[in-house]
């Protein structure tokens, strides 16, 4: 569905400085993928998806979308592709039906198809009651369903979503995901879908397959679970009754299996370790034969933001200080 | 809905190319922007009234101020002089701040949006630019009749003209307003500072709203090098019935030429507005 081959983008900033936005990404997404690439801000996530969209020219490199090449062919891929860019795509002056009427003619249907389109459109979106309302006077919410709607007036079978959640508060994100999925589950072909995002629970539990992006470059791509359990171990976070002797009970963590990264904090001692939840008890025992008194004890399971750690030396959600705290951080 | 939702299918790629995908696009863009208007046409209503004002206000102190040179500059009657000029001013400030509301999608992201469907890329132009003709010729309507009364005479087949080629230089300024619009998008201010620095000379200039035979030398110089001059002059011209004479002429000369600049310059910048 999607072909990417060595796809670069520079930007000239001033007369003299250019910034590599995109370093020569190759990616093959299949039909059928719910893909998410994952990245801090000016990672390079939406510029490679203006690249495939046919938004921006490539500075080098190829690549075809739904079997077209987007330089060559760009008004064909076009017309096969959904995209719900980061802003709000409906005009503000205009109706929510008018819009996506105007949008269905725009893709080729007729009157009677396009106004049929809209019908079921702003049912399965929940937006009927809406339909004769100002886009201006729409919630945030409501406004990206209606994105969502004029990305899929044509029925395509390639949606892009940039950021689509980016904004809405965790209700309204998690009722967009509602819809996206049940019509991606009503189409009739299986709908492939590629997003963009710095979310880190929406890459993790969205997509069937996470690609991470810095700096221009892919740094992994695999499905959550594997990018987790093999670039990221497990955390232990451990407090002592006494702050003297945190570093005794850091070198113990040490010493565990595939002991790494540890940190004293005060009475507080994190680490990695392999296999958190049997690591623990052994090195419970451990601490208590040399007389350290734990007070208390977590495991915490590892989170695409500890992949994005381990790939870069950085917290993404220190490259992306925007980003909310990952739900499953708190678990 | 199961069942209905895989019933509505776009043909991949609509059937039509070049030409006729051209106009099909252009009248997709224009009545896309006119609905909005049509939902609310309280809005060109209220648009109507500043014309009106204008001609009110300023047409009466025009023959005064021209003490008695009235008759060898503006000729007998002076809304037959002023009457064009409104038209052609309501038109220049209609399509000259077009830009503006393209800068506002630029913001929102419903112009990426339009970029990223199958319109053809000049369409967005036209049709946008041909969508500010329509709420002008309805106040030339009633510019025209509001001014019957007063003695402006009306030579229809001439007027019908007159606004074709108002509308030819409009779709041209429309254009160069968007191209504007997209050269200053990362700095939005410099549109209406542009606009209005470039506005006003080049309405002084073509003896839009006073006549220059009264100014000095430069100016009539100057006034040579506007392509407005000739339009209003043209326009004049028209709307006094001389739908042949050299003035409408060279009106259309500039109108042509203005609108093959014009979208020139915007439909280049309009492949590059995604960037």
């Amino acid at each position: 569905m999607i072909r990417t081959r060595e796809l670069t983008k520079d930007f000239a900033v001033g007369k003299s400085r250019t910034v590599h936005a995109v370093r020569g990404i190759s990616l093959d997404i299949e039909d059928g993928e719910l893909i998410a690439v994952l990245g801090p801000n000016g990672a390079g996530k939406t510029t490679t998806m203006r690249m495939l969209t046919t938004l921006l020219e490539p500075t080098s490199g190829s690549a075809t979308v739904a079997g077209h090449d987007v330089v060559a062919e760009s008004a064909t891929v076009r017309s096969l592709i959904g995209y719900v860019g980061q802003g709000n795509g409906a005009g503000h002056m205009q109706r929510a039906s008018d819009e996506l009427y105007s949008q269905g003619l725009i893709y080729g249907l007729d009157r009677r198809t396009a106004r049929k389109r809209v019908g079921e459109l702003l049912e399965a979106l929940d937006l009927a009651a809406l339909a004769s309302r100002k886009v201006s006077s729409l919630s945030g919410g409501q406004r990206r369903r209606l994105d969502v709607a004029m990305g899929l007036v044509h029925n395509p079978s390639l949606l892009f979503l940039d950021e689509p959640s980016t904004g809405l508060d965790p209700h309204n994100r998690a009722n967009l995901w509602d819809h996206i999925l049940q019509m991606r589950q009503q189409a009739a072909r299986p709908m492939t879908i590629m997003l963009t995002t710095h979310y880190l629970d929406e890459a993790d539990s969205m997509a069937g397959r996470v690609v991470v992006v810095d700096n221009g470059e892919v740094i992994a791509d695999d499905t959550a679970e594997a990018l987790k359990s093999e670039l990221a171990g497990d955390r232990v976070v451990l407090s002592l009754d006494d702050a003297g002797r945190a570093g005794e009970l850091a070198a113990l963590v040490g010493r565990m299996p595939g002991g790494r990264d540890v940190v004293v904090d005060g009475d507080a001692v994190t680490g990695r370790v392999a296999n958190g939840p049997r690591t623990l008890p052994v090195l419970l025992r451990e601490a208590d034969r040399a007389g350290l008194t734990v007070v208390s004890a977590q495991v915490h399971r590892p989170t695409l933001d500890d992949v994005f750690l381990s790939l870069t030396g950085r917290s993404l959600r220190e490259a992306e200080n925007s980003s909310p705290t990952d739900s499953k951080e708190a678990a | 809905m199961t069942q209905t939702m895989t019933t509505t299918r776009a043909p991949a790629v609509p059937p039509v190319g070049g030409v006729r995908k051209l106009i099909r696009d252009t009248h997709l863009v224009m009545t896309r922007e006119l609905r909005p208007v049509l939902r609310d046409p309280f809005s060109v209503i209220f648009g109507m009234i500043q014309p009106l004002v204008f001609l009110g206000l300023f047409g009466p102190l025009l023959v005064g101020s021209l003490g008695g040179q009235a008759e060898s500059t503006v000729g007998s009657s002076v809304w037959q002089w002023f009457v064009p000029s409104i038209l052609v001013m309501t038109a220049l400030f209609g399509t000259t701040t077009v830009g503006a509301n393209l800068l506002f999608e630029f913001q929102t992201g419903a112009h990426e949006r339009m970029l990223v469907t199958p319109l053809s890329r000049p369409s967005l132009l036209i049709g946008r630019a041909l969508k500010e003709m329509a709420p002008l010729a309805a106040q030339a309507v009633i510019i025209v009749l509001v001014m019957i009364p007063f003695g402006f005479q009306l030579y229809p087949a001439g007027a019908l003209i007159g606004f074709l080629l108002l509308a030819v230089f409009g779709v041209g300024i429309g254009s160069l307003s968007y191209a504007l619009a997209i050269a200053v998008r990362k700095q939005e201010w410099m549109f209406w500072a542009v606009q209005q620095t470039v506005i006003f000379p080049l309405m002084i200039l073509s003896g839009m709203l006073l006549p220059l035979e009264t100014g000095p030398g430069w100016m009539q110089v100057a006034s040579k090098f506007n392509p407005l001059t000739y339009l209003v002059d043209a326009e004049r011209a028209l709307f006094a019935g001389d739908i042949g004479s050299s003035a409408a002429g060279w009106g259309w000369v500039a109108a042509l030429v203005t609108v093959a600049v014009g979208l020139t310059v915007g439909i280049r910048s309009m492949r590059r507005s995604a960037g």
